[in-house]
């Protein structure tokens, strides 16, 4: 068998579809890579454009990972000219062994024999009274402003949210000389401190977390433990935020706010794909179900790595690209020389329990969502607000989140759910009083992002 | 500038030693930098990408990674383009609210 | 939904009594549901699934009798005129609106198929206006070049299906209609002048009157008694590109050309042309790229602005087709007490309303005002189904030989 080596499709060029990609080639395969940015990296590592000016080094747009971005872009140069890569290129559906992608305004399909989904994720969001004015924008785009344009969203920005990411970013705009308005976190001190303490078990990743805390403090950024973000002020632009702690509301000035509360898994290529997924209570996500390498259950020859297969990290992903290559390669009949697997499953293992240690530090209020008001918009594409959901929750059916779209439009708009998905998921739940798999998940819907006619029609104009 | 547009929102921190090049935004002229995204080439200089229109209210655009997709501008062309994750060229044209010929020749 | 730990005596468990079994709760099911519970009858209605999810909730949402097989007309005009009652039946308008239906023909062929319903409808009594190229240039400005001939019914228009199906459910429920949801119907039969239903977890039904209302799927439940049709499923798909502002008032049709398009009060133009694909018991169903650029490009041809707008998702529904292209409506033609209302080829969210009125009326007066003679089983009985019945366990033929006519 496997002669003729198989014809693989890598979607995402982050760290896990790198690895992967370069498993591959290892492997006499010729894979080919597909990524809607237009360098590789993924979000994690993205590079600044390939344009006279972008100066700055890795340390100082990576820092502490700046090695890891740099070794991962040198492996991409050594087998670029052994794979087929499609930078600015889009899948928007997948059936049976075809994908359609759309590049710059074209379209074309793709025949595989195996796929490797590596869609990374994206930031979670849990809203506010006006969190859609202009001036809100996500932590990962906040970060991303700053890494590949060399902008701020702002001049004097509050971040809101949990997570690693909340940190860090402040940290580098504050390092970029944008210092802070705040930092709030609704995670209580004491929690993340005694939750913390596993974290001694990664030194690496609590002096980290601990150099960007003392980073922010020292220059004099307030940080806001136990408080919530009640609303973002202004007409028609951010003007403020009014939180609250334990005591009365009070308001800070600022001009932009990054929001972000954790990170999700990006899925809906793995939905079109025929995965079969499973609720993972530790992340309330509904993710693809896979073994300890990424093998799909329900699809032959599908593969799912990195942290569009549940959030474990830049790290691990390189590792999880590495281990769903070996399978698919096992699956084909061909060798991994020289590959093996047992220090990346080590490894992954450390992150999974790393990860599972960062949640439950940064754990959300159980209250979040319930407390929201009734007139805070929660599907910004369609104008959906909270109170209409709550609405329509458990009438005629709509005790699970596709008839709740289909009643609400929640979901049913641009983002196909991506930002609006997990806070409505929430709400459905916490207006029924059931548990959040029970309402189930949203199914994608061909394209996974928008696409034009004149596209999808190989047409010009 | 005009229809409830704020000043510049995003600030330049890093990378400015850029070449500057000619655009334009709902027919006025300005530079944007070598390498900008359309986002970033607007929101430098503004606070909008969209003027609240008939369908949709005004908008900056959100998660700048391609995902949120509130970041759609026209161009006066008629193509259609996500301002994050275009970049810009020369003499590029773009609009803040909806061709209304669209539809209408 | 938790299921008790000892095994349940499925066998011995009492059979549910009604006067009027109704299998299937679509629109049609739900109207007939609705109305009957109205006049007084108890009423159970099962389905396979979620009342109102299938092609009665996912279709595209044309109110049209523009174009109708002229077989289907005289339904299709009653149902119209229930559309502007929807609040008094279902307690919300479901979003219909009577923009008109705009029909349009762009080869010669095709406009002598349009002028003939022109004038034949025009004889049943239905409003419609003729509209050469130049008037269709002046009133849609952006059309294409394309259009030759357009025929448009100012009293169509359309409803969001999402909203109507349910709402039909909702209201035959809130007047005492038994829905049992998640039941699929696996056996049907005639016995002690009851038909008598099992479903897949055993429970059964019985009633003197049965319904079959059962969509793609309604086929083989005809054949449980002894008038087998067979429906070729129908994939309809269709796509939906973000909000625009209004500016596409009718819904428009081509002849022959299978493609239908119509933009919605909030703003997103739906169009559709082509079949998705469903799985053989057709419980599911997806897209088909093909199937999506084919109404890319056509859509492209008619609505040259079209082409620069995203596209943001797609979806399909399943139905089932008749070999002629209309519905049955109407008595069974072997057993007293059954009736149909199925194959409605991927057009019958307009004609629910109606359906659910002519079965009220068979059922409870033994006679309809609405011209249906056409659309009855009986015109795909064959001489080898028709001598079936000696296998069947049930009653002689409700009007015996006569049903040959």
């Amino acid at each position: 068998m496997a002669q003729q080596p198989p014809r693989i499709l890598i979607v995402g060029a982050g760290p896990a579809g790198l690895r992967a990609a370069e498993l591959l080639v290892a492997a006499g395969c010729a894979p080919i890579l597909v990524d809607e940015a237009p360098r590789i990296g993924g979000q994690i590592y993205r590079q600044p454009p390939r344009v006279p000016g972008f100066s700055r080094a890795a340390k100082e747009l990576y820092g502490s990972s700046a090695e890891r971005a740099k070794d991962l872009f040198v492996a991409f140069d050594r087998i670029r000219h052994r794979i087929d890569y499609r930078p600015q290129s889009l899948v928007y559906d997948l059936i049976d062994n075809r994908a359609f992608i759309a590049t710059a305004g074209k379209t074309s399909q793709l025949e595989f024999d195996a796929l490797i989904l590596a869609t990374g994720a994206m930031d979670r969001i849990v809203p506010a009274p006006g969190w859609t004015l202009p001036g809100v924008y996500s932590l990962g785009g906040a970060q991303i402003a700053l890494k590949h344009q060399g902008c701020t969203i702002g001049a004097k920005v509050a971040f809101v949210g949990v997570g690693p990411l909340l940190l860090l970013t402040a940290y580098q705009y504050a390092r970029a000389g944008v210092t802070p308005a705040a930092i709030v976190l609704p995670s209580r001190r004491g929690a993340l401190i005694g939750a913390g303490l596993p974290l001694l078990g990664h030194p690496s990743a609590a002096a980290r977390g601990l150099r960007w805390l003392l980073g922010l403090r020292r220059r004099g950024v307030p940080i806001l433990f136990d408080h919530r973000l009640e609303r973002v002020a202004g007409e028609e632009s951010v003007t403020g935020i009014v939180v609250k702690g334990s005591g009365a509301a009070r308001k800070i000035a600022c001009d932009a706010v990054a929001l972000g509360y954790g990170l999700q898994s990006e899925t809906q290529l793995a939905d079109l794909a025929g995965a079969r997924f499973a609720f993972d209570a530790a992340q309330r996500q509904w993710l693809p179900l896979t073994d300890g390498f990424g093998r799909a259950a329900g699809r032959e020859h599908l593969y799912i790595a990195g942290d569009g297969n549940g959030i474990l990290g830049a790290d691990a992903a390189e590792a999880r690209g590495r281990l769903a290559a070996l399978a698919l390669l096992a699956d084909s009949g061909l060798e991994a020389p020289g590959y093996r697997p047992g220090p990346d499953l080590v490894a992954v293992a450390r992150w999974t329990r790393l990860q599972a240690n960062l949640r439950r530090a940064f754990a959300l209020p159980v209250d979040l969502f319930t407390a929201l008001p009734d007139d805070t918009l929660l599907c910004r594409c369609e104008g959906v607000p909270v109170g209409a959901y709550r609405g329509i929750a458990g009438i005629m059916g709509a005790r699970e989140l596709n008839r709740a779209k289909s009643y609400s439009r929640v979901g049913m708009g641009r983002c196909q759910g991506r930002l609006c998905g997990h806070a409505a998921a929430e709400v459905l739940a916490g207006t029924l009083g059931v548990s959040l798999d029970s309402v189930g998940r949203l199914r994608c819907q061909p394209p996974v992002k928008p696409v034009t006619v004149a596209t999808i029609a190989e047409r010009q104009i | 500038m005009s229809d409830g547009n704020t000043g510049p929102r995003l600030q330049r921190v890093a990378d400015l030693d850029r070449q500057l090049i000619e655009i334009s935004i709902d027919g006025w002229q300005l530079s944007a930098m070598e390498g900008d995204t359309i986002l970033v080439a607007m929101l430098t200089q503004r606070g909008l990408l969209r003027q609240k229109q008939e369908v949709e209210p005004a908008g900056a655009g959100f998660c700048l990674m391609g995902a949120c997709q509130d970041c759609w501008v026209w161009l006066e062309d008629g193509r259609r383009i996500r301002a994050c994750s275009t970049y810009v060229e020369a003499g590029l044209r773009i609009r803040t609210t909806w061709p209304s010929s669209l539809l209408e020749s | 939904m938790s299921a008790p730990a000892a095994p349940p005596a499925m066998s011995t468990r009492a059979t549910v009594k009604c006067d009027v079994l109704i299998v299937g709760a679509g629109i049609a099911g739900c109207a007939t549901a609705l109305m009957l519970t109205r006049r007084g009858k108890s009423v159970t209605l099962l389905e396979r699934d979620q009342a109102g999810t299938r092609a009665s909730a996912v279709n595209f949402g044309g109110v049209r009798q523009n174009g109708r097989d002229l077989r289907e007309l005289p339904l299709a005009m009653r149902a119209r005129e229930m559309w502007d009652h929807l609040p008094e039946l279902i307690g919300l308008d479901g979003e219909f609106r009577a923009t008109g239906n705009l029909r349009l023909a762009s080869d010669e062929a095709r406009e002598v198929q349009l002028a003939e319903f022109h004038q034949k409808a025009g004889a049943l009594g239905l409003q419609l206006e003729m509209l050469d190229r130049p008037q269709l240039k002046a009133r849609y400005p952006w059309l294409s070049d394309k259009p030759r001939l357009g025929v448009l019914c100012p009293s169509d228009g359309h409803a969001n299906p999402r909203l109507v199906a349910p709402a039909f459910a909702g209201a035959a429920q809130e007047a005492g209609a038994n829905l049992i949801e998640h039941a699929e119907v696996t056996e049907g039969w005639y016995s002690s002048g009851e038909f008598q239903l099992r479903v897949a977890d055993g429970r059964t039904f019985a009633a003197p009157v049965l319904v079959n209302c059962a969509g793609a799927w309604a086929g083989k439940i005809a054949g449980w008694f002894d008038e087998p049709v067979t429906l070729v499923p129908e994939i309809p798909q269709v796509q939906v590109t973000e909000p625009l502002p209004y500016r596409i008032r009718p819904v428009l049709g081509f002849v022959g050309g299978d493609f239908y398009l119509r933009q919605t009060l909030r703003g997103s133009i739906l169009f559709g042309s082509g079949q998705g694909r469903a799985t053989a018991d057709a419980t599911r169903s997806r897209p088909l790229p093909e199937t999506m650029r084919r109404g890319m490009e056509i859509a492209i041809d008619f609505i040259p602005g079209l082409a620069q707008v995203p596209v943001i998702r797609s979806w399909t529904g399943v139905d089932g087709d008749t070999v002629d292209g209309v519905c049955v409506l109407g008595q069974s033609e072997t057993h007293p007490g059954l009736f149909h209302a199925f194959g409605f080829n991927g057009h019958g969210f307009l004609l629910g309303p109606a359906v659910g009125a002519v079965l009220r009326e068979l059922i409870c007066d033994g006679k309809t005002p609405t011209e249906i003679d056409e659309l009855g089983i009986g015109r795909f009985r064959t001489p080898t189904t028709g001598s079936t019945s000696e296998q069947s366990n049930s009653l002689p033929p409700l009007r015996g030989k006569d049903a040959e006519a």
